[in-house]
C-alpha cells in the first residue's frame, strides 16, 4: 500500500538518508566538543570529525579540503561569494554578471550589492533556460570582477555550460561564482575541470542536514579570496567566524561520500523514471515541458498544463507534494519569475508542476503520480471554459476580458 | 492553505458543470474574469418566460478551488428561483456559506458578477434593459 501523499519536491529538501543520522548521532552527545578547543581530547575529536568531513566533501567537487568554508547553507554561502568577492574586489571593479531566473539568494544580494555601488547586470536565459559563453561574454566590461551563473537550475533543472562559462571567465581575468546548489551531488561536478572559482552548495538537499552548507573557494589559479561577513573568531581562515556545526558537518560529509558512491547509477535510475513521468504526462493535450530537456538535471521535469489554472490544480494534486508555478496562494498574484522570464506568459506559468524525484522515490509513485495528475487535469478541464473555448476553435486572445 | 470542507465538497464534487445552448432566447450566459488573472467563470441560466423561475443553470470555471465552489453554490442557489430573487445573491452570502477567508473574497464577488451578467444577458435577449449594478467593487 503506499503511503500518501508522496513526496516529489525533492529540489525543495531531502528527507535524510538514515545511513547520515547514524553517522551524525555520535556527535549530539558523546563527541559534543567544540571544534575550535585546541586543549583537551572533546575538541580534538571535534576536530578530526570536521576534517574528515571536509575531505568526504571536497573529494565529490574534486577541491582541496583546504577550499571548502562551511556555512549554514546555500543561502549564506551565496551571499558570502558576492558580498566577499564584491568587498574584496572593490578597487579592482564593481561589475557583477548574473542571470534573471539565478535564485532569490543570487538575485536579491545583488539589489542589495547594487545598492552599495555595484553595477549588475542580469542576462536574459534562452528560451531553454540556460545562457550561452557568448552571452555572458559578451556582458564582461573592464571594471567586471565576478560572473555568477547557477550550475542547474532549481525549478526547471536546465544545466549551464558551467565549464565553457569559466573558461571564458578565465581568460578575461574574472571569477566564476556559479550556485550549484541543486547540482552537486546529482551530477559529476568538478571545481577544476569546470574552471569554478566558488561554488555554493548545501546538505539538505542531497540528503543530508539542514543548516549547513559550504562554499568551495579556490586556493589556486588563481587565489580567491572573500571578505567575511560574519565578525568573530576567525573560523574558516577567516572568511566565516562562527563555532562549526560538527554534526551538521559530519552528517554532510557523510551525505556527500554517498553522494559519491551512488550518484552514477542513482542518476541513471531517476532519469528513467522522470523520464517515464514526463512521456506519461505529456500524453495530455496542450502540456508543455518548460526550459531544456536536453541539458538538465536527472530528476526534475516541470511541465505546464494549458487552461487549467494552477492553484485549483495544487487542490487537484493533493496526494503528491510538488511545487507550482503559481503563486497565487501567497498574497501576490506573480506567477513564478523563473517561468516569466524564460518568456512563458502568465497562465502557462500558473499552471505549471515541478516535480522533483529523489533517492527514495519508486516506480510505483512515479506510476500513481502519473494516474494522479492525469485525472486531476483531464477533471479540471472538463469544468473550465476556457478548454471548452479552445475545443471550439475560440481564439482566447481575441475576447475581450473584463479584467478585475 | 486550508479550505474549509464546504469548498473541498463542492471542489470535488462540482453541482452544474455544463454548458446551456447560449443561443437559445431564454438562456443568459455571463463571462466574467480574466485568464491572466487566474479566474474565469461561465454562468449559465434558462429561464421559464412565463414564470421568470430560472429552471436550470451551469457553471463552467477556470480558477482556484474557491473560485470553482462559489460558482458550484451560486447554480444550486440560483435553480428554481426568480430573475428577481436572483439579483439579491449577494457575494457575502456566498463568503458566508462557504467560510472563504479574506483572499478568497474577489471568488464570492467575481460569482456574484457573473449571476448579474447572466440576467442581463438573458434581459437583453429579451429585449429589457439591462440592470446597472450600483456596487463598485474594485
Amino acid at each position: 500500500m503506499l503511503k500518501l501523499p508522496i513526496y516529489l519536491d525533492n529540489n525543495a529538501t531531502t528527507p535524510m538518508d538514515p545511513r547520515v543520522l547514524e553517522a551524525m548521532l555520535p556527535y549530539f552527545t558523546e563527541y559534543f566538543g567544540n571544534a575550535a578547543s585546541r586543549n583537551h581530547p572533546f575538541g580534538w575529536k571535534a576536530e578530526e570529525a570536521v576534517d574528515y568531513a571536509r575531505e568526504q566533501i571536497a573529494k565529490l567537487i574534486n577541491a582541496s579540503e583546504k577550499e571548502i568554508i562551511f556555512t549554514s547553507g546555500a543561502t549564506e554561502s551565496n551571499n558570502l561569494a558576492l558580498k566577499g568577492v564584491f568587498e574584496m574586489y572593490r578597487e579592482k571593479g564593481n561589475h557583477i554578471i548574473t542571470v534573471n531566473i539565478e535564485h532569490k539568494a543570487i538575485i536579491d544580494t545583488c539589489r542589495h550589492l547594487e545598492k552599495q555601488g555595484a553595477e549588475v547586470t542580469y542576462l536574459e536565459p534562452q528560451p531553454d533556460g540556460r545562457v550561452t559563453v557568448e552571452q555572458v561574454e559578451a556582458a564582461i566590461k573592464p571594471n567586471t570582477i565576478l560572473i555568477s551563473v547557477m550550475y542547474g537550475n532549481n525549478e526547471i533543472g536546465c544545466i549551464n555550460p558551467i565549464r565553457e562559462i569559466g573558461e571564458m571567465a578565465h581568460k578575461h581575468g574574472v571569477l566564476l561564482h556559479t550556485d550549484a546548489t541543486q547540482s552537486i551531488g546529482k551530477i559529476p561536478v568538478d571545481v577544476l575541470t569546470d574552471n569554478i572559482d566558488l561554488a555554493s552548495f548545501t546538505g539538505h538537499k542531497m540528503y543530508g542536514p539542514k543548516g549547513i552548507g559550504a562554499l568551495y573557494v579556490r586556493r589556486k589559479n588563481p587565489r580567491v579570496k572573500v571578505t567575511s561577513q560574519l565578525d568573530g573568531g576567525g573560523h574558516e581562515r577567516g572568511m566565516r567566524s562562527g563555532t562549526l556545526n560538527v554534526t551538521g558537518i559530519v552528517g554532510f560529509g557523510k551525505a556527500c561520500e554517498l553522494a559519491m558512491n551512488e550518484m552514477a547509477e542513482e542518476g541513471v535510475r531517476l532519469a528513467k523514471l522522470r523520464d517515464k513521468l514526463e512521456r506519461e504526462l505529456l500524453t495530455l493535450e496542450e502540456s508543455y515541458v518548460n526550459g531544456s530537456t536536453e541539458h538538465r538535471l536527472p530528476h526534475v521535469t516541470n511541465i505546464s498544463f494549458k487552461y487549467v489554472e494552477g492553484e485549483g490544480l495544487m487542490m487537484g494534486v493533493k496526494d503528491i507534494a510538488v511545487s507550482s508555478g503559481s503563486a497565487c496562494t501567497s498574497a501576490s498574484l506573480e506567477p513564478s519569475y523563473v517561468l516569466k522570464n524564460l518568456g512563458l506568459d502568465d497562465e502557462l506559468a500558473h499552471s505549471s508542476l515541478r516535480f522533483g524525484l529523489g533517492r527514495f522515490t519508486t516506480e510505483e509513485q512515479i506510476d500513481f503520480a502519473i494516474d494522479h495528475v492525469k485525472t486531476a487535469v483531464i477533471k479540471l478541464r472538463d469544468m473550465s471554459p476556457l478548454w471548452e473555448m479552445f475545443k471550439e476553435g475560440i481564439d482566447l486572445k481575441s475576447i475581450e476580458w473584463a479584467e478585475h | 492553505m486550508a479550505y474549509s470542507e464546504k469548498v473541498i465538497d463542492h471542489y470535488q464534487n462540482p453541482r452544474n458543470i455544463g454548458t446551456l445552448d447560449k443561443s437559445s432566447n431564454n438562456v443568459g450566459t455571463g463571462l466574467v474574469g480574466a485568464p491572466e488573472c487566474g479566474d474565469v467563470m461561465r454562468l449559465q441560466i434558462q429561464v421559464n418566460d412565463e414564470t421568470g423561475v430560472i429552471e436550470d443553470a451551469k457553471f463552467k470555471t477556470f480558477g482556484c478551488g474557491s473560485a470553482i465552489a462559489s460558482s458550484s453554490l451560486a447554480t444550486e442557489w440560483l435553480k428554481g428561483k426568480t430573475i428577481n430573487d436572483a439579483l439579491t445573491i449577494d457575494n457575502m452570502d456566498i463568503v458566508e456559506e462557504l467560510a472563504l477567508p479574506p483572499v478568497k473574497i474577489h471568488c464570492s464577488v467575481l460569482a456574484e458578477d457573473a449571476i448579474k451578467a447572466a440576467i442581463n444577458d438573458y434581459r437583453t435577449k429579451q429585449g429589457l434593459e439591462p440592470i446597472v449594478d450600483g456596487k463598485k467593487h474594485y
